[in-house]
C-alpha cells in the first residue's frame, strides 16, 4: 500500500480549505473552512500512524478531535455574540481596529 | 476493489470540500462539507483505523456540523449574502500568490520522497481496545488536560452567548 495518494489528498483538502479562508468574507464560511483544514491535518496524521504503525498518530488524531470541538464552541459563541452586537456577518465589515 | 474505494472516497471528500468552498449559502457550503467528512470517514477505515473513523462521523460529522448547521440557521443573515461583498478580491490574489507555490512544493516532495511502503497491519491496529490504552498509559496527561480545556471551553462559550456581557 502506498501513502502518497492519501497524503496528496490531505494536501488538497488543506489547500481548498485555506483558499476558502482567504477568498470568502462571511464568518461562518470561514468557520467551515478552519473546520476543513483541521480535517486535512487528521488524514495526514491518522496516514503517518498506518505508515510506521504506531497507534500515537490515532491518539493525536484523537485530540485534535476533542480540540476541534472545544474550537467550535467557543468560536460559534464569538460569531453570535459580534452578530448580536454589530449586526453582520461580513468579516470585511469588522475593522474597527484599522488605523 | 481497494483502489476503487479508495477513488471513490478520496474523490468525494475532495469534491465536498471544493463544493462546500464555492457554494454561496453558508448552508449549502455546510451540507457539502458534511459529505466531505463522512468520505474521510471511509479513508480511515481504509487505512485500517476504525476507532478514529467512527468518531470522525460520530463527532464531526455528526456533533460539531450539527452545531454548525444549528447557528447558521439561528443566524439566517442578510448582511453576507450572495453579491454582497461575499468575495474578497485581494485575499483571492493573495490566495493564488500564497497557496500555488505551497501546494506545487507540498505534492512534489510527496511524491518525491522516499515513504516506507506500508506493511500489513497488525490485528488490532486502530481498534478501541488499542486506542483505550494507548490514551490511558502513554498519552493520559495530554488526556487530562484535554478535559479541562473542554471544561474550559464550555464555560467560556455560555459567558460568550449569554444576552448580555457585563
Amino acid at each position: 500500500m502506498d501513502p502518497r495518494p492519501y497524503l496528496t489528498v490531505a494536501v488538497l483538502l488543506f489547500l481548498l480549505g485555506a483558499a476558502g479562508f482567504l477568498v470568502r468574507r462571511n464568518m461562518l464560511v470561514l468557520f467551515l473552512a478552519v473546520e476543513l483544514m483541521l480535517n486535512a491535518a487528521g488524514l495526514a496524521l491518522i496516514t503517518f500512524a498506518r505508515m510506521h504503525l504506531s497507534m500515537d498518530g490515532e491518539a493525536l488524531f484523537f485530540i485534535m478531535l476533542a480540540l476541534a470541538a472545544a474550537e467550535s464552541a467557543v468560536g460559534l459563541a464569538m460569531v453570535i455574540a459580534i452578530y448580536r452586537n454589530r449586526h453582520t456577518l461580513n468579516a470585511d465589515k469588522l475593522d474597527d481596529l484599522r488605523g | 476493489m481497494h483502489d476503487a474505494l479508495f477513488w471513490l472516497c478520496a474523490s468525494l471528500a475532495v469534491g465536498g470540500a471544493a463544493l462546500a468552498m464555492l457554494r454561496r449559502e453558508p448552508l449549502k457550503c455546510a451540507l457539502s462539507l458534511v459529505t466531505s467528512f463522512v468520505a474521510l470517514a471511509g479513508l480511515y477505515f481504509q487505512l485500517k483505523s476504525p476507532f478514529p473513523a467512527v468518531l470522525q462521523i460520530l463527532l464531526y460529522a455528526g456533533a460539531i456540523m450539527v452545531l454548525i448547521v444549528f447557528v447558521i440557521m439561528f443566524l439566517n443573515d442578510e448582511s453576507a449574502a450572495p453579491g454582497k461583498g461575499d468575495l474578497s478580491r485581494g485575499g483571492l490574489v493573495f490566495a493564488v500568490l500564497l497557496l500555488v507555490p505551497l501546494g506545487w512544493v507540498l505534492i512534489r516532495a510527496i511524491w518525491n520522497a522516499d515513504w516506507p511502503m506500508m506493511r500489513a497491519a497488525p490485528e488490532d491496529f486502530g481498534t478501541v481496545p488499542a486506542m483505550g490504552e494507548k490514551l490511558f498509559t502513554t498519552w493520559l496527561y495530554p488526556f487530562e488536560v484535554l478535559s479541562l480545556l473542554l471544561l474550559a471551553a464550555m464555560a467560556g462559550a455560555v459567558l460568550l452567548a449569554k444576552k448580555r456581557l457585563d
